[in-house]
C-alpha cells in the first residue's frame, strides 16, 4: 500500500466515521439509527485494518477484524433486536433539543473538537494524528446525543458512539493498541450492551415504555 | 485590445446571451420532464417563452401604495443575476470581470437579489407578501452561508477563492473530486441549490396554495412585464446555479483563459449539455419526492450547513501538507 492510498483510505474512514455520527443526530427513526451505528462500526474497523496493512502488523489486523465483528455486526444486531420488540416505539420522540438546533450544536462541537486537539496534532503531525479531531468530535457528539435523547435505546446508541469515538482516538493516536487491551474493552462494551438490552426489556415490561422523561414519577 | 482578450470578452457576452435565451428553455424542459413522468402531456419545452411573451405584452399595473422598492426589485433581481452570469466561468475561464469578483462577491450578489424581492414583498403591505418574505428570508439565512462554506471547501485545494482558479485546479487534478471534502460539499451544494431555486422538497412553484407557497407569495402582486422579468430572473438564477455546480464538479470542456473560437464553441456546447443533464436529473428526482412541511425545512438546511462545515474541516484539516 502506498503512502497516498494509505492517506486516502484513512481520511475516508475518519470522514465516514464522523458523517455517521452526524447522521445519527439527524435521523429519528430508531432502525436507521442502528443501521448508521453499524456503518460507523465499519468505518471504525477500517482504521486499524488500514494501519495494519500499511505497517505489515498482523496483530493490528486481528484487532481490526475483532472490532469489525463486534461493532459492525454483533452490537447493531443486538440493538436491532431490542428495536424490533418495541412495537409502536420505532421512532425517537421529539428530542429535548429540536433537530435544527441539534445540528447546529453538532457543528459547534465539531469545530470545538478541532480547536482542542490542535496541540496533539502539533506534537506529531502524521496522517493518523491529523484525523484525531474527527474521532474527538464523535466523542463530543455522542455525549450530546446521550443527554438530549429521551428513549433508552437512543441513549444506548449514544453510549456506543462514545465508545466508538474513544476507540478511534486510541487507534489514531497510539497507532495500535495491544490486542489484550482491545479485547478487554470490546468485551466490556458487549456486556454493557447486553445489560442495557435486558434493562430496556425489563423497563418496558414494568412501565410499558422506555421514554425516560415519563419515568420520573414514583409508581407503587 | 489583443485578439485573445477580445475572444475572452466574446465568450463572456456569449455566456450572458446564452443564459438569457436558454433559461426559459431549461425551466420548460424541467416542467416537460415532470409532466411526462406524471403521465400528463405537458405544455412543451417552449411554454415558458410563450408565457413570457404573453406577460410582456400586457399592461403594467402597479398596486396602490407601493413605493420605489416594489418598482425596482425585478430590475435588481434580473441585473444581479445577469452580473453573476457574466462573472462565473461557464464557457471560458478568463472573464474580464473575473478578477473583480470572487466567490464572496457572487454569493453577495445572489443575496442582494433575494433581499430586493423580499423587500418588494413587504412593500406591498399584503398579508401574503409579508408571509412569503418572512419564509424566503428564513430559508436564505441558512442557504447563503451554506453556499459560502461549500464553495470555500472546494477552494482549499486550489488555494484561491477565485471561481476560475477553483475550476481550473479541479480540471488539472480530478482525483480530488472523490475526496470526502468535495463529496460532502457536493451534497450540501445540491441541497441549497434546490432550496434557493424553489424546487420540490422545499417549495413548489407550480402551486398557489397559501399554506405552502414561498416564492410565489412574495411576487403575488406583480403583473405584466414586471412579473415576466421576475419569472425570467428566477429561471436565470436556476440556470446560473446549475452551471456553477456543473463546472465545479464536472470541469471538463471549459475553455481556458485565452480561448480560441473553437474552444468557445466547445465550451458552449459542453455547458449546455451539463446543465441539461443536471436539470433532467433534478426534474426526475422531483417527481418522486413530496414537499417537506415548512417547519421541517430549517432542519434540512441546517443539515446541509453542517455537511458544508464538515466539508471545510475535512478538506482543511485532513489535507496532508505538501512539503
Amino acid at each position: 500500500m502506498t503512502q497516498a492510498t494509505y492517506n486516502g483510505v484513512l481520511n475516508l474512514a475518519a470522514g465516514a466515521f464522523l458523517l455517521a455520527a452526524v447522521l445519527i443526530v439527524w435521523r429519528r427513526e430508531l432502525r436507521s439509527i442502528v443501521a448508521l451505528l453499524a456503518w460507523q462500526g465499519i468505518a471504525l474497523a477500517a482504521i486499524p485494518l488500514t494501519e495494519g496493512v500499511y505497517q505489515h502488523d498482523g496483530a493490528l489486523i486481528v484487532v481490526g477484524v475483532v472490532v469489525l465483528l463486534l461493532r459492525a455486526v454483533a452490537l447493531p444486531l443486538l440493538l436491532a433486536q431490542a428495536v424490533g420488540t418495541e412495537a409502536g416505539e420505532r421512532r425517537e420522540s421529539t428530542p429535548l433539543v429540536n433537530t435544527t438546533s441539534s445540528l447546529l450544536i453538532t457543528a459547534a462541537l465539531t469545530v470545538l473538537a478541532y480547536a482542542v486537539t490542535r496541540p496533539i496534532i502539533t506534537l506529531d503531525p502524521s496522517p493518523s494524528t491529523r484525523a484525531v479531531p474527527a474521532a474527538f468530535a464523535v466523542i463530543l457528539i455522542a455525549v450530546f446525543v446521550m443527554v438530549s435523547r429521551r428513549r433508552a435505546l437512543s441513549q444506548a446508541v449514544g453510549f456506543m458512539m462514545l465508545d466508538n469515538g474513544i476507540a478511534a482516538t486510541a487507534f489514531l493516536i497510539t497507532a495500535g493498541v495491544p490486542l489484550i487491551v482491545e479485547l478487554g474493552a470490546s468485551l466490556d462494551v458487549l456486556f454493557a450492551v447486553l445489560v442495557l438490552g435486558l434493562l430496556t426489556g425489563h423497563m418496558r415490561r414494568t412501565f410499558g415504555g422506555t421514554d425516560l422523561d415519563q419515568l420520573r414519577e414514583l409508581r407503587g | 485590445m489583443s485578439t485573445t482578450t477580445a475572444l475572452a470578452a466574446l465568450a463572456t457576452v456569449l455566456q450572458v446571451v446564452a443564459v438569457v435565451a436558454l433559461s426559459p428553455v431549461v425551466v420548460g424542459g424541467m416542467r416537460q420532464i415532470r409532466a411526462r413522468l406524471e403521465g400528463r402531456a405537458g405544455g412543451g419545452i417552449g411554454q415558458p417563452w410563450r408565457d413570457l411573451r404573453k406577460l410582456l405584452r400586457k399592461q403594467q399595473l402597479t398596486p396602490a401604495g407601493t413605493t420605489v422598492v416594489f418598482a425596482f426589485a425585478p430590475a435588481v433581481v434580473a441585473g444581479t443575476t445577469l452580473l453573476i452570469a457574466a462573472i462565473l466561468p461557464l464557457i471560458a475561464l478568463g472573464s474580464p470581470l473575473d478578477p473583480a469578483a470572487d466567490l464572496f462577491g457572487v454569493v453577495g450578489l445572489l443575496f442582494l437579489g433575494t433581499v430586493a424581492l423580499t423587500l418588494a414583498g413587504l412593500d406591498t403591505g399584503t398579508a401574503f407578501g409579508g408571509m412569503g418574505s418572512s419564509r424566503e428570508i428564513t430559508i436564505a439565512a441558512l442557504v447563503e452561508p451554506t453556499i459560502l462554506l461549500a464553495v470555500f471547501a472546494l477552494s482549499v485545494p486550489g488555494h484561491s477563492a477565485n471561481l476560475a482558479a477553483i475550476v481550473s485546479a479541479t480540471a488539472h487534478n480530478p482525483g480530488q473530486l472523490v475526496s470526502p471534502g468535495s463529496l460532502l460539499a457536493f451534497v450540501a451544494l445540491a441541497i441549497v441549490i434546490i432550496a434557493e431555486t424553489g424546487l420540490l422538497p422545499v417549495d413548489n412553484p407550480s402551486t398557489h396554495l397559501e399554506l405552502t407557497m414561498i416564492h410565489e407569495a412574495m411576487i403575488l402582486e406583480y403583473a405584466g412585464p414586471k412579473l415576466a422579468l421576475v419569472e425570467w430572473a428566477s429561471g436565470m438564477r436556476l440556470t446560473v446555479l446549475l452551471g456553477l455546480m456543473a463546472n465545479l464538479f464536472l470541469p471538463w470542456g471549459v475553455a481556458g483563459a485565452h480561448p480560441s473560437m473553437l474552444a468557445i464553441l466547445i465550451g458552449l456546447v459542453a455547458i449546455s449539455l451539463k446543465v441539461a443533464l443536471l436539470a433532467g436529473v433534478l426534474a426526475t428526482v422531483e417527481v418522486f419526492i413530496a414537499k417537506l412541511r415548512y417547519f421541517r425545512i430549517p432542519e434540512l438546511l441546517a443539515g446541509s450547513f453542517l455537511l458544508a462545515l464538515l466539508a471545510v474541516t475535512a478538506s482543511y484539516f485532513f489535507a496532508t501538507p505538501t512539503n
